[in-house]
């Protein structure tokens, strides 16, 4: 992943608010990052613009050597069935499928559904029992955990995820981090992590801090 | 307090426009087409009134004259100088200025039985300019055909019977150039110890009260039944109604939770949110009322007609009318408001001070009392089929088909759920699977839409069909009845039989006679079977060759009123004199007819009651206005003695078609509410979907993708719930024609189907349902991205 | 709308008669008024004034049946006139209406009849004296003697009567005044009647016989506008003596009183405003309205201190034009029988 001189302005009450002003960064395979930053800081945005979420107004991001700030609706609609994984702090998980649907749901989606690496990850993540039921039923912990297993299932090259354990306690948030780099890991893709929490930004392979939109 | 209490209570209004518009909508729409509905069927009614006076002025006994006679003056003073209570009448017709003809009829006023048709229908005027040398009542068509002709001074009034002017006895006897009388009514009661009238008027004829046929007996079941419909458009827009106040109360849960935690009082607040609604039912119950008005006289064809209506009542200053009218509306308003927030002011009530202030997505809600809706809605089918089986009584009736609607509408949503499971199960691709249970997972959201939809849609089919059936009998039984071109009521027999044979291409005389036939007391006919019959009668029922047997006496036939009173079937042999019994051939269609009635040939007949002839000769002739003023020119036949059927005929089906293009109109108009009330759902909804999207869009769908599914889900919904509302409406036409009729009337209707209708309605149905879901769903695809984005990062 | 209702509007002339109520202090333009010391003209006079608004040919009786039983009687012709004059045919202007009733302690029994004027239907002729609307009808050789039948629905009745005395001329001579404003009326009676005869009703044929009185007013404008109806006595005492007294309700609450005084053989004494006094005793609720069918009714100078009671309170007339109308019993300083008359009661 590389991104080049990227900035991103929202309309505020006042006027045009810069979010990231010309950030710059790079991103090997099989590399985790963690990005940290107070509020506001720009980092949430930074991983929208990456996996595709948004559109930035100026600079590059290239991902695997595509161009996703020159991509249409469609195109970045498919990079983030087939090429990102993302984990959000909350309402990751569609409420009307069960735990097996959401867990294969992406990967359905990308084409590249593998029954056997699907049960494998569910396994992993201890999820078996819980294959039938609805999301509303589990714990946040187990919802997060959910998460996980239904990117990693799209075998993404890169994964993002922003405060995935905000929603949980200190505990069950070190325990689900644990298998996430364990997974991430074992899978070999990229991971970029946006955290407030030092410690949990200590257990990356780098670390960087984004402040009024720049990297410091 | 109150003042600021009532400042943070209607902050939520002023926050979410959108919901207090569906709230004021759902009323005004209810109301309106309750209004308009009662409006339509008054005024038919009053079309119905005006037809029946003219039509059916046999609901009095009647003297008239011999053939050629007519009655004097002192013939009148000598009954009435002997205590008989009769009033006279002279009709006649004089050339209008189109070359036509306009029927005069003058009454006494003084002496009229209470409550005859033209007088009855009549408004407001000052009697005393009616008597001596008052003026002429006619409607404005007639008023027309008057235009060139010295006339007394006319009064438009649209109760008058077409072609006719109605005026006082004396201003018509002047008109006509006539001093004598056509015949006299008799009053229904009389006083005691009167001598015979054939003793005081042996030259006059006993005409007896008409108790067959009558226009105003047949449109009764069709009033009914418009009713029942008026009713079903009321609970659609309730569904609407109930859908708005729930929302708007459980999203006012957490103001609700703080103000009582500020000090102000749980009875406070209920009164005060009480008192809201209230206002909301009158405003919205006002406008309802008004807007009824306006849509029934924009549907009906004789506008005039209805503003008189709306006018006439704030003219004349006769408000009982109006009161009446606005009560009525505003009350079942309130009343239907009221049962829509019972439940909101219960949970209310019920919540306890520390409950979680947030507001449970109400999408969700439902999904515990599912398991309370699909009992409620067993028990109220198997009811129904209860009632189906061993009810009796119109009330039973009308309780099955309560059972019937809302049970299917309870039923609805859980059908609708499994019929989606199982879409899902054979789902292909996981956009598909996703589509469908995430479909499923709105239902509860959508159900009170949904329900509003199936009964709007079923109410529909049902009156389509009742309406159309009832047309198509209508018409099939007047084409019939009326096959002759025209009717004459004579004495003489032998004289008109003579008279018509030379002239007419066929003469049906018919004797009658009162009797008892199994039991009940009936009215046998004899008829001279002829080509007529065959062509133009049907049977609900009949041997193969009835009308032969009938004609050589061996056979009888009989009305369904007495095949099921009496419970005979074809073949069965009924006794109709000590010695003579014949046998069932045919079970004819008797609408509007209370009583039993059965026809033998004319040679039985005349074997069996030598004295009786015939009194009532139908004509088959292609010249009844040549016919018609030869019998009075040269048989000297009293005018009021021919009907001249064709013109009856026409006039009877252009009312019904009146009312048939209203029920059109209404039906529209009803689908109308469903699709607004789908509307104003899935534009609520959409505010609360976006945490159910979100992830989908994340996960690598677009935008446009998600908004085209919503559309094609709204559809789907549609088309499911036409699916189930084609049965439902047509056990309701079902229930309408073979139950409910038979109970309040004793005839059953005949059912007809009209596929076309149906699809036409099914399409609009979808039609309604895609606008519906157009909207939000544009929105949803143009919702900016960061909107979804902050469904992932703020804790709701 | 009912005929019947229309033609409550159509009789309002005629109701402002038989009723007193305020809209019937109408103007009497183009009709004649009575003026003050007339001169009568027999048999004319018994006959119709149709120069005059309305006017009426009253009767009521107290009758006995053999086994004692107290029975009423009314029979009432009345005519209004739309326009002054007469007309022979439908456009005639006069309009005739009649009602007949029994009374008996348990039952009322009522009918009425109505009539357009100029076709024979109905009318008054002077000599011989025929009052008649349909079939009833009250007619004799001459005023003294007459033959008095009428019929409803559910009873009938069959009566001769005979005059045991004169004419009665109340107020000044027959010009009977009914306001302080001047309101007046001709008004002459015939109280000496002797009746008997049949009474058809649903139990069977009851004889009775008894006295009767015949009340004969014509005028144009009887009321003032602020009259809202009237209590009207007619007292026969067991000594021979009469009393006729009448006492005009006023919106303002206060009461304009008039009355007779007839002796025995005729002699007549008019009450001036004030002398005849009725207080109602009691209230009765019939038919949804409060009615006094109990008075206490006092005229000083006659030494007259009596209480009037109804012989059955619910005499109620249920027709067009509703009033209460019933024989009473007279007890107190006087006893004797006598009939009630009270409309306005809405």
């Amino acid at each position: 992943m590389q991104v080049d001189a990227l900035s991103k302005s929202y309309m505020g009450a006042t006027g045009p608010v810069a979010v990231l002003r010309g950030v710059d960064l790079t991103l090997d395979a099989g590399e985790t990052l963690a990005l940290t930053g107070e509020s506001g800081s720009g980092k949430s945005t930074l991983l929208h613009l990456v996996g595709g979420l948004d559109a930035s107004d100026s600079g590059t991001i290239k991902l695997d050597g595509q161009d996703v700030t020159a991509m249409n609706d469609v195109a970045r609609a498919a990079l983030r069935r087939s090429t990102v994984g993302l984990i959000f702090q909350q309402f990751n998980l569609i409420p009307s499928l069960t735990v097996a649907a959401n867990i294969a749901f992406q990967a359905r989606l990308a084409g590249t559904h593998d029954a056997e690496h699907t049960h494998k990850l569910a396994e992993g993540l201890g999820l078996s029992p819980h294959l039938s039921k609805y999301p509303e039923q589990l714990s946040g912990g187990q919802q997060q955990r959910v998460a996980i297993a239904r990117t990693l299932a799209a075998r993404p090259k890169l994964v993002l995820a922003d405060e995935p354990t905000g929603n949980l306690d200190e505990d069950t948030a070190s325990d689900v981090l644990d298998q996430m780099l364990e997974l991430v890991s074992q899978t070999g893709a990229a991971l970029m992590m946006v955290t407030h929490s030092p410690a949990l930004a200590g257990r990356m392979q780098r670390r960087l801090h984004l402040s009024k939109g720049l990297l410091a | 307090m109150i003042g600021i209490t009532l400042q943070a209570l209607t902050s939520h209004w002023r926050r979410n426009p959108l919901q207090l518009f569906t709230l004021l909508g759902g009323l005004i729409l209810a109301t309106a087409l309750w209004c308009g509905v009662q409006a339509v069927n008054s005024e038919a009614r009053a079309s119905y009134d005006a037809a029946a006076a003219t039509l059916g002025e046999g609901q009095f006994d009647q003297l008239v004259p011999r053939s050629g006679d007519t009655i004097s003056h002192a013939q009148y003073i000598t009954l009435r100088r002997a205590g008989w209570q009769v009033s006279p009448v002279i009709d006649g017709r004089i050339r209008a200025s189109d070359g036509g003809s306009i029927r005069i009829v003058g009454l006494d006023p003084l002496t009229a039985p209470g409550g005859i048709g033209p007088l009855g229908a009549t408004g407001d005027f000052d009697v005393a300019d009616f008597l001596g040398n008052g003026p002429a009542f006619v409607t404005a068509d007639t008023a027309m055909l008057l235009e060139d002709i010295q006339t007394p001074p006319l009064i438009i009034d649209p109760g008058i019977a077409p072609g006719t002017a109605l005026t006082d006895i004396g201003v018509a006897q002047t008109w006509l150039s006539k001093d004598s009388f056509t015949r006299l009514m008799i009053a229904p009661i009389q006083p005691i110890g009167l001598r015979p009238l054939i003793d005081i008027a042996p030259e006059l004829d006993l005409q007896p009260a008409q108790t067959g046929s009558d226009v105003g007996r047949l449109t009764d079941s069709f009033h009914l039944n418009l009713t029942a419909f008026g009713l079903l458009s009321f609970a659609v827009g309730i569904f609407i109604v109930n859908g708005a106040i729930g929302l708007a109360f459980e999203q006012r849960r957490p103001m609700v939770r703080t103000l009582r935690a500020l000090g102000v009082p749980l009875r406070t607040l209920i009164a005060m949110m009480a008192t809201e609604l209230l206002l909301i039912a009158l405003v919205g119950g006002l406008i309802g009322i008004v807007l009824g008005y306006i849509v029934a006289s924009a549907l009906l064809p004789d506008v005039a007609a209805t503003l008189e209506g709306l006018y006439g009542a704030q003219v004349s200053g006769t408000l009982q009318l109006r009161a009446s009218w606005w009560l009525s509306g505003l009350a079942i308003c309130i009343a239907g408001t009221a049962l829509a927030g019972s439940g909101a002011f219960w949970q209310i009530a019920r919540m306890p001070l520390l409950a979680s202030g947030q507001p449970r997505a109400w999408a969700m809600e439902a999904g515990k009392g599912r398991r309370i809706q699909a009992l409620a809605a067993c028990v109220l089918l198997i009811l129904g089929l209860a009632l189906t089986l061993v009810g009796q009584g119109l009330l039973a009736g009308f309780a099955l088909l309560g059972c019937l609607l809302l049970g299917a509408a309870l039923a609805l949503p859980i059908l609708l759920s499994w019929v989606l499971a199982f879409a899902q199960n054979r789902a292909r691709t996981v956009t598909w699977e996703w589509f469908w249970a995430d479909t499923r997972q709105q239902l509860p959201g959508l159900s009170l839409a949904l329900m509003a939809l199936l009964l709007a849609m079923a109410a529909n089919v049902g009156v389509s069909t009742m309406v159309s059936s009832f047309r198509l009998t209508f018409t099939g039984f007047l084409d019939q009845r009326l096959s002759s071109e025209l009717y004459i009521r004579s004495d003489d027999s032998t004289a008109l039989e003579a008279f018509l044979s030379p002239r007419a291409d066929e003469v049906l005389p018919l004797m009658i006679t009162q009797t008892q036939l199994a039991g009940l007391p009936s009215e046998l006919l004899g008829a001279r079977i002829g080509q007529t019959y065959r062509d133009n009668w049907s049977f609900l029922d009949a041997t193969s060759n009835a009308w032969d047997d009938v004609a050589k006496g061996d056979a009888i036939l009989v009305n369904e009123q007495l095949a099921r009173r009496a419970d005979l079937k074809l073949g069965d042999s009924l006794q109709i004199t000590p010695d003579q019994s014949l046998s069932i051939a045919g079970i004819f269609g008797d609408y509007g007819n209370p009583i039993g009635k059965a026809i033998i040939g004319e040679n039985l007949f005349q074997s069996l009651y030598p004295a009786i002839s015939a009194t009532q000769f139908g004509v088959r002739t292609k010249d009844a206005a040549g016919l018609r003023s030869a019998l009075i020119d040269e048989l000297s036949l009293p005018e009021g003695n021919i009907i001249d059927q064709a013109s009856i005929k026409a006039f009877s089906i252009e009312v019904f078609e009146r009312t048939f293009t209203v029920t059109t109109a209404l039906n529209v108009l009803t689908l109308s509410v469903a699709g607004f009330a789908m509307f104003m759902s899935l534009l609520t909804l959409a505010t609360i979907r976006l945490p159910q999207l979100a992830p989908a869009w994340a996960l690598g769908m677009t935008q446009r993708e998600l908004g085209r599914l919503e559309t094609i889900r709204a559809v789907v919904l549609a088309v499911l719930t036409a699916i189930f509302a084609l049965p439902l409406g047509l056990m309701l036409a079902w229930v309408l024609l073979a139950i409910v009729n038979v109970e309040a009337f004793g005839w059953r209707l005949p059912m007809f189907f009209f596929p076309w209708d149906y699809a036409r309605l099914g399409v609009f149905a979808l039609i309604a349902a895609a606008l519906a879901a157009l909207w939000p769903a544009w929105r949803l695809s143009r919702t900016p991205p960061s909107d979804l984005l902050k469904v992932f990062a703020h804790g709701r | 709308m009912d005929v019947r209702v229309l033609l409550l509007a159509l009789l309002v002339p005629l109701s402002a008669l038989a009723q007193g109520f305020a809209g019937m202090g109408t103007d009497a333009e183009g009709f004649t008024t009575p003026s003050p010391s007339p001169t009568f003209d027999f048999p004319a006079d018994h006959g119709p004034h149709p120069d005059y608004r309305i006017e009426w040919w009253y009767l009521t009786a107290n009758l006995k049946a053999e086994d004692g039983t107290d029975y009423g009687l009314q029979w009432t012709l009345f005519r209004s006139a739309l326009a002054p004059g007469d007309k022979e045919g439908w456009d005639s202007p006069q309009v005739w209406l009649a009602h007949a009733a029994v009374t008996s302690p348990e039952g009322h029994f009522v009918a009425e009849r109505f009539a357009r004027g100029g076709i024979g239907q109905a009318g008054v002729t002077p000599e011989p004296f025929e009052a008649w609307i349909d079939d009833w009808q009250l007619a004799g050789p001459d005023f003294d003697t007459l033959r008095m039948t009428a019929r409803g629905t559910d009873f009938a009745y069959d009566m001769q009567l005979l005059a045991q005395g004169p004419l009665v001329f109340h107020g000044e001579d027959g010009f009977s005044v009914k306001s302080e404003q001047g309101q007046a009326s001709y008004y002459y009676s015939q109280p000496f009647f002797d009746i008997s005869g049949t009474l058809e009703l649903p139990n069977g044929p009851v004889a009775v016989t008894g006295t009767a009185w015949l009340d004969r007013e014509w005028s144009s404008q009887p009321l003032a506008s602020d009259q809202t109806g009237w209590d009207w006595f007619s007292l026969s005492f067991e000594d021979g003596d009469k009393l006729m007294g009448f006492r005009l309700r006023q919106s303002d609450g206060s009461h304009f009183t008039s009355g007779t005084w007839i002796e025995a053989n005729g002699a007549t004494r008019p009450l001036p405003h004030g002398a005849f006094q009725a207080a109602p005793l009691a209230q009765n609720s019939i038919m949804g309205r409060e009615i006094p069918t109990d008075w206490h009714v006092s005229l000083p100078e006659k030494g007259v201190d009596v209480r009037v009671t109804a012989i059955n309170p619910e005499a109620w007339m249920a027709l067009s034009i509703p009033y209460w109308e019933g024989p009473v019993r007279v007890s107190g300083t006087h006893s004797g029988i006598g009939y009630l008359e009270m409309t306005g009661y809405e």
